[in-house]
């Protein structure tokens, strides 16, 4: 059946909704992984059937899980279900799909091993969890993770082992680097299809970063970033990018939400103008690109930083057809009253068909989706837990 | 055999049902019960104590004959009703509230 699959991690277990084109009928599997807090799922744009989940527990850490059937059955790599390796040395088998242990050694430069702590001083860069999982455009054995400390990894035997890109927490601004009020993470990920050795990233609280080089080397790519609530408001770092959003025919138009402020580069990053516009307000989480428009562009603005929830009760999707500046309100199907929910940054996701389908998940755990580029909206389903991530797939 | 009491979280990563029995090395402390336990499940690494380290997670608690051993040294003997198996080591997740 040629569908849309829609991955759904959530506070406590993942939920995988499919649907044949029409995108009218839905049906929804899970929880998986039931109890943990599934903070990205994400599937191979090479290997549909393929898909990489981040799993985590604050009592029992990080586990990453894979699928090579869509989601009907799950392994962990490298542990034991999946040819688990054997350590030469004691001949056990080795589970190593959660070991994500940070590159300290002098063949990487010796990357810094302390960022900022809320308080001023310097912190050891402590592993807590994968927020963002990107599989690469070209291999589905090969995966880049964002996690929390903020640092890159990446995994080339399809999450049985993972390994640091150290140069990005090598930068040296990484000193400077220090967490909002979610800690200090990597959530961002985007592999120019254009150029695979060109990506970006984005991390809260230091802002937007690029490689020209596989990941080797880095570069902020934050000027133009305007922060009041830092003390050099234009800095080169210390910005908390929310996230970021390209169309992959276009891979050097990036949009961004900001803490406050929708902004948009020409450049590739190296520059960039704010286009928040006539937005009621522009402070929101996730941004996406139409798939089939790649000047048109959605934003949920949230009331304020102090108030992380939609303004005025209305649960409203903005829409800009023209890049950014001019925007539209979208809220046909969507609550008009006594609605508080807020959307996280990695929980709106776009379809590639045409009309392009357009799909975000609240975190009062509702999951809605557009089949109309945005025109109008259902909820798929309703009462989920609090809805961290959404991913699209066309299967 | 040791007899191991993992809480429901790990038992479903491991697919296990209730207690998992163990041979252990002697002397039976909590480490050799975990290297035991990592041996026989190896998706658990990580889950209960640090990879590298081999520090425990800090919201996971053991208890042993009816005591709380989380802050002994792990290398500490374990009373011989835990390495008889007569009394199962219990790895335990905090409690949390709310």
């Amino acid at each position: 059946m040629a569908g849309v699959r829609i991955l759904v991690g959530t506070r406590k277990g993942a939920f995988i909704l499919t649907s044949d084109n029409k995108r009218k009928n839905w049906k929804v599997d899970g929880p998986h992984f039931a109890g943990w807090e599934i903070y990205h799922a994400k599937g191979s744009p090479v290997d549909p059937g393929r898909i990489y989940v981040s799993q985590n527990s604050s009592w029992f850490g990080q586990i990453i899980q894979r699928s090579d059937n869509g989601g009907i059955t799950w392994h962990q790599p490298g542990s034991a279900g999946d040819s688990p390796r054997v350590d030469p040395i004691s001949g056990l088998p080795m589970g190593e799909s959660n070991k994500f242990v940070y590159d300290t050694s002098s063949a990487t430069g010796k990357p810094l091993t302390t960022h900022q702590w809320y308080d001023g001083t310097q912190h050891p860069w402590e592993f807590a969890r994968v927020w963002h999982l990107e599989p690469s455009l070209s291999d589905p054995d090969t995966v880049y993770a964002g996690v929390e400390d903020a640092g890159l990894f990446r995994t080339t035997d399809g999450g049985h082992t993972w390994h640091e890109l150290a140069g990005l927490r090598g930068h040296q601004s990484g000193a400077g680097w220090q967490p909002g009020a979610g800690g200090l993470c990597l959530h961002t990920i985007i592999i120019d299809p254009t150029n695979h050795d060109r990506i970006f990233v984005a991390i809260s609280a230091a802002g937007s970063f690029r490689t020209d080089d596989g990941g080797q080397t880095w570069k902020p790519i934050n000027q133009g970033l305007h922060s009041q609530y830092i003390p050099d408001p234009t800095a080169e770092v210390g910005h908390c990018v929310h996230r970021i959003a390209i169309h992959p025919t276009n891979p050097n138009t990036l949009f961004m939400q900001k803490h406050w402020d929708v902004m948009r580069s020409d450049d590739g990053g190296d520059t960039w103008r704010e286009v928040s516009g006539n937005l009621p307000t522009d402070f929101g989480f996730p941004i996406a690109v139409n798939s089939n428009e790649p000047e048109t562009i959605y934003v949920v603005p949230i009331t304020s930083d102090s108030l992380h929830y939609v303004p005025e009760g209305k649960l409203r999707v903005y829409r800009s057809r023209t890049g950014g500046n001019d925007w539209e309100a979208l809220s046909k199907g969507l609550p008009q009253e006594n609605c508080y929910v807020n959307i996280l940054r990695d929980a709106m996701s776009v379809d590639t068909l045409d009309p392009c389908g357009v799909y975000f998940g609240t975190t009062g755990g509702q999951v809605y989706a557009s089949a109309d580029n945005g025109d109008s909206w259902t909820a798929i389903v309703r009462d989920l837990p609090p809805v961290l991530s959404v991913e699209a797939q066309n299967i | 055999m040791v007899r191991v009491q993992l809480p429901h979280h790990l038992q479903t990563l491991a697919s296990v049902n209730g207690e998992v029995t163990l041979t252990v090395d002697t002397p039976v402390t909590q480490k050799t019960i975990l290297d035991a336990l990592e041996a026989r499940y190896p998706m658990l690494r990580g889950t209960i104590r640090d990879h590298l380290t081999a520090k425990r997670r800090p919201k996971v608690r053991f208890f042993a004959n009816e005591e709380d051993v989380t802050h002994d040294s792990p290398d500490d003997v374990l009373p011989d009703v835990i390495a008889s198996g007569a009394k199962p080591f219990m790895v335990v997740g905090a409690i949390s509230g709310g």
